[in-house]
């Protein structure tokens, strides 16, 4: 008996969930090699870059940091998507989580790589990257980063397993190849109620531990700016304004996961309107305070007057960078607040439509603090602009290129959402749920004691 | 302990740009050309910059040459993830070429923008190569450089002295722009010794610093009567 015919003898469950990983159909293959050509672009260019040095780039001095870092911030902002928003929601015990977490924690595990790797490729001397572990400076920026995001690295990809242990020795006792993978990866896992007790606990810690790695790796991101003396970087701002970006773009990129994976495995019985509709409320609640927190930042700015600042601040407003500053305002506010504040549009496309401007919008509000400030130095207002060479667009086009490879690949390997959660919600969580809403009902006056 | 410092009477600046020539033969500094001029991706240590006030027939421009300031407390040093930079002792901040990682955080961090980058290999042409200063390692590609306050000349008046069993005198240890200057408006001394001119300049009514609200504290003082 074949994969696929074993496969489709199962139940509901488990037959559409395991369904993409013994069936691929030819699209799936036209858009993995699609992809996985313009992450060899990307390489290709990385390597010209590697034999010419950074003069590949369209950087200059005072723009000595450009869309390398700006995809940096992006991709790891990206990949608060998962864990965080994974791990609130199991610790709030919202319920609807149980279809959506799984494809969440996958975003972030392998975009983490991808946002990670952008500061190397940006170094001048890549040869001598490990000088950062051999002559490390404690007092570095950098090197916290380093270390936030290897631990963020480490949390996620463990809180990314261990709750998929039970699917993984469900796939080994069913057979499914390659053999070896799943027996491997199921580490001898049996699925008695002592060891789902043991597993459910392991969850439930790793779900509260990660929550502040998660918080300080996108502070930590947000202080390399902050703590230099650069007009509009120098601000106590940044450290929860981009906590907050973060999973602002980490909510739209997972809505968009959602919303290809439910149209490709169609999978509209696991990812259902509700759901959207839950998402688009977050992303409503996260697109308010981004406005909030951006308001603050450019009033303390403007109402100070200091003239570097000033500077910096109406390039943004009306000058050289009006532009993309006015589209990210429309991207990231006035695009997904129109849409997600009425019931009517927060269904799949209006969701999706939203995610999709608040990425773009995301990726232009890094671009709006990393170039209008460097072309600002405080001494010189140099005529100097900053064009991005085909080499940066092309790693660029090759990173976002390369993780949806990888995602593509996972979703034939691991079942993207969880098997045991969906069936332990059918068997166990109704009834939970309403004996904890009865625990919050008033009790009987006559048997509480006074 | 000396504490090296620089005082450059602006009054006195003609703008002949004798020290950025200076300090390019002293320290090697690559020939860049009309090319990398256009991409802004020049490498200077030291630039005479023009300044101009007000608006014709009231105006009025000034030269203000600008090597790095050797700040007593540094915003590059701490940033940089290797220590590949840093204050020492004597107050010059020093630069590991060969440990640099090239993320230029410091150039970014430095409120004077006084950091360069190596963007390609380094050119000397070769009519210039019989005038390279062998005491002066050049830049590979990819590291970020800046002025050292010539302090391989430091060492090398330090070892004369030795040998001539005697202290350090003040003109011992004068860097190229400073020495290259037609109308002394640079001295350079220490600023602890009182007998050293720049240590009189440095409280002078006229003197100021470049940015001093920011508190990074720079060795190179400006005077002029009209700040």
């Amino acid at each position: 008996m074949t994969d696929f015919e074993t496969v489709s003898r199962l139940p509901q469950d488990e037959r559409v969930l395991l369904m993409p990983l013994v069936r691929t159909t030819r699209i799936f293959w036209i858009w993995a090699a699609l992809m996985a050509a313009t992450a060899l672009w990307g390489g290709f260019a990385y390597a010209y870059q590697l034999r010419r040095g950074l003069g590949a780039t369209g950087l200059n001095s005072p723009e000595f940091w450009g869309i390398y870092i700006i995809c940096f911030v992006f991709f790891i902002g990206i990949s608060h998507a998962g864990t965080l928003i994974s791990a609130i929601l199991r610790v709030a015990n919202a319920e609807w989580r149980r279809s959506i977490t799984r494809s969440a924690e996958f975003i972030t595990v392998l975009v983490i790589g991808f946002g990670a790797v952008q500061p190397v490729l940006d170094l001048g001397r890549p040869d001598r990257v490990l000088n950062i572990f051999l002559h490390a400076q404690a007092f570095s920026p950098l090197l916290w980063d380093v270390l936030s995001i290897g631990l963020y690295f480490t949390a996620s990809s463990i809180y990314l397993y261990v709750p998929m242990i039970p699917d993984l020795a469900r796939i080994r006792d069913l057979g499914i190849r390659p053999h070896v993978l799943y027996w491997f990866m199921a580490i001898g896992y049996r699925d008695t109620p002592s060891a789902r007790h043991t597993l459910e606990r392991l969850i439930g810690v790793l779900a509260v531990a990660v929550i502040p790695i998660a918080v300080s790796v996108h502070t930590v991101i947000g202080w390399i700016f902050a703590l230099t003396l650069k007009p509009m970087w120098h601000s106590a701002i940044f450290g929860p304004y981009f906590v907050v970006g973060a999973i602002f773009s980490g909510i739209a990129a997972l809505i968009i996961a959602m919303a290809i994976l439910r149209r490709v495995y169609h999978l509209e019985a696991y990812f259902k309107d509700v759901h959207f509709n839950n998402m688009g409320l977050l992303l409503l609640v996260t697109t308010v305070l981004w406005l909030y927190f951006t308001f603050a930042e450019h009033l303390t700015v403007w109402y100070g007057g200091e003239a570097a600042e000033l500077a910096t601040l109406y390039s943004k407003l009306t000058g050289q960078f009006a532009f993309s500053f006015w589209l990210m305002v429309a991207c990231c506010f006035v695009v997904p607040f129109a849409l997600m504040a009425r019931r009517a549009t927060r269904g799949v496309i209006g969701t999706t439509v939203a995610s999709v401007a608040v990425v773009i919008g995301m990726w232009l509000e890094r671009y709006n603090i990393v170039v209008p400030t460097s072309l600002h130095p405080r001494l010189d207002a140099p005529q100097v602009s900053y064009l991005p060479s085909w080499v940066e667009l092309s790693i660029m086009a090759g990173t976002l290129a390369g993780f949806v490879f990888v995602y593509m690949v996972a979703t034939k390997f691991f079942p993207i959402i969880s098997i045991w959660e969906i069936q332990e919600g059918r068997e166990k969580s109704v009834e939970e749920v309403s004996a904890r809403v009865a625990s919050y009902l008033p009790d009987d006056m006559a048997t509480v004691d006074s | 302990m000396a504490r090296w410092g620089m005082a450059i009477d602006l009054e006195r600046c003609n703008g002949c740009q004798a020290c950025e020539i200076a300090c390019r033969s002293e320290n090697n500094v690559a020939v860049g050309g009309p090319q990398v001029a256009r991409e802004h991706r020049t490498i200077s240590w030291m630039r005479v910059h023009t300044e101009i006030e007000g608006e014709w027939p009231a105006i009025r421009a000034r030269f203000v040459p600008r090597p790095c300031m050797h700040c007593d407390r540094p915003p590059c040093t701490l940033v940089c993830p290797v220590e590949a930079t840093s204050l020492d002792s004597e107050g010059i901040v020093n630069q590991i070429y060969a440990r640099c990682i090239g993320c230029r955080y410091c150039a970014n961090a430095c409120p004077y923008t006084v950091k360069s980058f190596n963007w390609r290999s380094p050119e000397h042409p070769a009519s210039t190569l019989p005038g390279l200063n062998p005491d002066v390692s050049v830049r590979p590609v990819g590291v970020a450089e800046k002025c050292t306050f010539c302090s391989h000349r430091l060492q090398k008046a330090r070892d004369q002295a030795r040998v001539e069993q005697r202290v350090l005198r003040e003109h011992d240890y004068v860097p190229a722009c400073a020495e290259s200057c037609p109308t002394g408006a640079i001295v350079f001394g220490d600023l602890e010794d009182p007998t050293h001119r720049v240590a009189a300049l440095a409280h002078d009514p006229r003197a100021f610093r470049l940015e001093e609200g920011l508190g990074t504290q720079p060795k190179v003082y400006y005077l002029s009567r009209r700040d």
